[in-house]
Parts: C-alpha cells; structure tokens; sequence
C-alpha cells in the first residue's frame, strides 16, 4: 500500500447528464509511467483532469466517488492545494506569452504569489530546465519570452513549469499530439528520465506512444475502464476482447 | 464549359475591383479635406500665449483657452477614474462568464447604452446631480463617465475573449487562485487590448459636447474647482463658433484644432500599442 500515489475508488465524472466516467477503480504506484489510452470519447481525459480536479471547470462537469492521493481523497482537498500539488502538461503547449522563459519556469510560485529569493529561484530554473533537458538550448535566452521557442521546447518549458513545483505525479494530457516527430521523440525521451523521481500519468491516442514509454497502461472504453496490466502483457495477450480490437485496430 | 465570354467576365473582374479601389480611395477624403481646413484655419492661433490664458473680453486682442484645457483634462480624469474600474471588471466578468443571464442582460444594457444619444445622458445627469450640488465639473465628469463605460466593457471585454482557454487551464493547474489567474495572467495579456480600449474612449469623450452643456455649463475663468462651473475644450468651440466676433471665431478654431490634433494623437498611440505590445499567443 505504501507504494500506492493514486487510488481511484468507483471514481464517476459526468457533463450534465452525460456520463463519461464509469466506477473506475484503479491504483498507480510511485515511480511510474501509466498510459491511457482509449478511443476518442472514452472518457480518459476526464479520468486525468479528474485527478488533479481540472475537469469540474467546465459548467455543467461533476464528479464522485473517490482518488486518493496519499490516501486523502482529492474531492474533499482544498482545490488549490490538490492542483499545487499535481502537475499538469497540456495537449498545446500553453507558456504565458507574457511571461519570460525564466518567469515561466518559476510560474507557479510567482503567479501563487509564494516568496523565493533571487538565489533559491536560479537553482529552481536550472534544475527543472535541466531535468526537462532544454536548459541547453535555452540557457543564454532565459529573458526572452517563452513564445519564441519551437513546440517542442515549448512543451518541454511546460513541463519545467510543471517540475519546478515539485510535484508528485504529472498529469499528461496527449502531450505530443500537436508536435512534430523530432520534438515528439524529444519529449518521450524524457518521460523516461522523469520516472526516477515522479509519478507519471499519460493519456494517449497513439498506441505506438503508450507502448514505447509506459510500464502499465489503461485501457478506456465507453467510460470505463476495461483493462489494466503490464504493458507488454496488455500489448502481446491483452485479456479483454476489447482491448484485442482497439490494439489491433478494429475500431480507433 | 464555354470560355468564348472570357474577357467580357474578366474586364467585369477588373470593374469591379477599380469600383472598391475607388471607394476605398473616397472615404479618406472628406476626413483629409476637414483636416486641411482645421490646421489652415486654426494652426495660426495656437501659441504659447494661446494656451496659457484665459479668453480675453470682445474688442481685446489675444486671450487664449487655458480654462478649456484645464477643465477638459481634470473631468476627463475624473471621469476615467470612475468609469475604468467599473469598465475594466465588468468587461471581465462579461468575458468570463458568456453564457450566464446577468452576462446576456448587462450586455444588453451595455449595448443599450452605447446607444443612447449623449444629450440624454446629459440631462438625467442634470436632474440626478446638478439639481443637487449645482453646475459642475464634477456633474460633466459624471456624464462623460457614464458614455466611457459601454467602450470600456465591451473592448476589455472582446479583447480577453480571444485570449485562448488554455492560458487560464495553465495557470490553474498550477493550483493559482482564480483572482490571482485573473490578475496576474488574463489582464497582463490582454493589457494591450484594454489600453486601446481606454484611449479610444477617451478619444471618444473628450469631444462631447452635448452631456457638458447643462451639466459643467462653462466658465471663462480658469478653475479647478470640480464643484464649479468648468470650460472644456469642445463647448469653447461651440461656444465662441456661435459668437456674433471676429476674434472669438479664431478662439474657436484654435480650440478645433487642439481637440483635432489630441484625438488624433490618441488613435496614433492606439495604433503604435496595439502593434508594439502586442503579445504573441
């Protein structure tokens, strides 16, 4: 139990009267790379902004049961307190476009309106850089905005963003999906150097990309989970016959 | 398909095209012609004399329209200190919440009130303030507010609607408050839209007559009393344009010429701020 970050209990998230979440229950240990994968509708980008509490936002979204994080129930949390805690990497990259690659690092303790010593902010900035591995390319423009940069290190900022926090778990939101091959190989080089320290969480729509970084992954259908397992089991004798068909392309 | 009508199609191609190039081309000139004609009339009466005095009484040379100038900047201040926060907020909250009634319905009265003619605004002014505390600058600065606000919601408004959703997700996600998303992400982006929006009201009040007339009255006196009567800029124009003398018409046109080039200045600044500070989503 120790081991467990995430627990989802009979965890259920609607739109209205649209029921897209359905009894998941689901537990993902520290260290971890889980992917989620799922047909469009699926429901599995609700499950993740479920986690960190994104997805009751939208008017109309709500949410119940239970996803304990460190054993506390997220639902009853302080809501800023569960999203510090959790980060968050989108489908687009999103740099605030009026911050500096710098400022943007340090974000969430500027815009939380958290103290930091110039010193203590350095050291922050240079180990998220380096650990989402663009402190190379930016380190002699780390005053310019972060707009300026390509996707893909646009995208890994956001995770920098997402790091200098010091999170638990990251939550990612088919982080690829709108990057070119390079900058796509570039950012799922890293999921593999951030499973040392963090719990990640990524929801995909490329089966290819949950099999090449994922230890466990999540299989999504009509709102409910169908399948969790090893992702070589699930990929080679996956044991439901739905996931059979996703994986081998039957529907998509 | 036939092509033997080729050029006849194609000759209408180019009428047409010569039609909109040509009105493209008129609609500069009526603003260019009463340009020409304010600075040729006005430019000869604007010196330092003329900006630093007061009217001078008929028969007496000189005078100048410092009153107008000093009226007309305290209640625009004053105006824009009243009319911004309100603007600024509710434009927030109209760009945050589109889809509640109370966004639809104070809309609609924005809108509403864009509408109404600046003379009416005016006069419920006189009845609210000016039948309570008298004829005042305070009582203009009121009504020239009241015609900022509906420029001031619906700029800010429009112009942090186009702002991405996505911005806000970031900043949320990392566990900032919904104020602190407000303060410190929505508004510094859409900064350069809401200043535009300002100036342009700005632009947009400072030559307002009719709300000034029973409201500020007039003073030939210089007075930064907000309690008194005040002059402004564009009832100095009405006023001494409508006198039967020689030497207050060039008062007018001097006082035409300044509100002309202050306007003008204002778009400009609009423009460069827009272009300059734009941010790049």
């Amino acid at each position: 139990m120790e081991n467990t970050i995430v627990k989802a209990e009979n965890y259920n998230a609607w739109f209205g009267d649209n029921h897209v979440v359905k009894d998941v229950n689901i537990s993902i240990n520290r260290n971890e790379v889980i992917a989620v994968m799922g047909p469009s509708g699926c429901g599995k980008t609700t499950f993740l902004r479920g986690i960190n509490r994104m997805h009751e936002l939208i008017p109309g979204a709500t949410a119940k049961g239970k996803i304990l994080l460190d054993s506390q129930n997220v639902l009853d949390m302080n809501v800023i307190y569960v999203r510090a805690k959790i980060g968050m990497v989108f489908q687009r990259p999103n740099p605030f476009p009026n911050l500096s690659i710098y400022e943007n690092v340090v974000a969430g303790y500027l815009l939380n309106g958290i103290k930091v010593s110039k010193a203590d902010k350095d050291v922050i900035v240079e180990k998220s850089l380096t650990s989402s591995a663009l402190w190379n390319e930016v380190k002699d423009s780390l005053h310019k905005k972060g707009t300026f940069l390509s996707g893909g290190q646009q995208q890994r900022l956001c995770i920098a963003r997402a790091i200098a926090m010091e999170p638990e778990l990251i939550l990612f939101d088919e982080p690829t999906s709108a990057l070119d091959p390079i900058s796509t190989s570039s950012v799922e080089a890293l999921f593999h150097e951030l499973k040392t320290k963090y719990t990640l969480i990524i929801v995909t729509h490329n089966m290819q990309q949950a099999a090449r970084v994922s230890d466990r992954t999540a299989f999504f259908y009509m709102g409910e989970l169908v399948e969790f397992d090893d992702t070589k089991q699930m990929f080679t004798a996956p044991a439901d016959q739905r996931t059979q068909n996703y994986i081998t392309g039957r529907f998509s | 398909m036939n092509l033997s009508n080729a050029g006849y199609r194609n000759s209408k191609s180019i009428l047409f095209q010569s039609v909109i190039v040509f009105f493209a081309f008129l609609i500069t000139i009526p603003l260019i012609i009463v340009l020409l004609y304010i600075i040729e009339k006005g430019v000869l009466q604007v010196n330092w004399h003329f900006l630093t005095n007061v009217p001078k009484p008929v028969g007496e040379k000189g005078g100048g329209i410092v009153n107008a100038l000093v009226g007309s900047a305290i209640m625009v201040g004053v105006a824009s200190v009243m009319a911004l926060p309100i603007g600024i907020l509710a434009g927030i909250y109209l760009s945050e919440n589109s889809k509640s009634k109370l966004a639809y319905y104070s809309g609609l009265c924005v809108d509403i009130l864009q509408g109404v003619p600046s003379i009416v605004i005016g006069i419920v002014i006189y009845y609210w303030v000016v039948l309570t505390i008298g004829y005042s600058g305070l009582a203009g600065s009121v009504a020239l507010g009241i015609m900022m606000l509906p420029i001031v919601i619906r700029s800010t408004e429009q112009t942090l609607r186009l702002l991405p959703p996505s911005l806000k997700e970031a900043a949320l996600s990392l566990g900032v408050p919904y104020h602190r998303v407000i303060l410190k992400v929505i508004v510094p982006c859409g900064f350069a839209g809401i200043l535009s929006g300002i100036m342009l009201s700005i632009a947009r009040i400072i030559g307002e007559t009719a709300p000034l007339l029973f409201t500020a009255l007039g003073n030939s006196f210089l007075s930064t009393n907000l309690l008194k009567p005040m002059e402004s800029l564009p009832h100095v124009i009405y006023y001494y344009a409508t006198s039967p003398y020689d030497d207050w018409h060039d008062l007018a046109w001097g006082a035409s010429f300044i509100l002309l080039m202050f306007v003008l200045l204002l778009n400009i600044i609009t423009k460069v701020i827009t272009r300059k500070w734009k941010i790049q989503l």
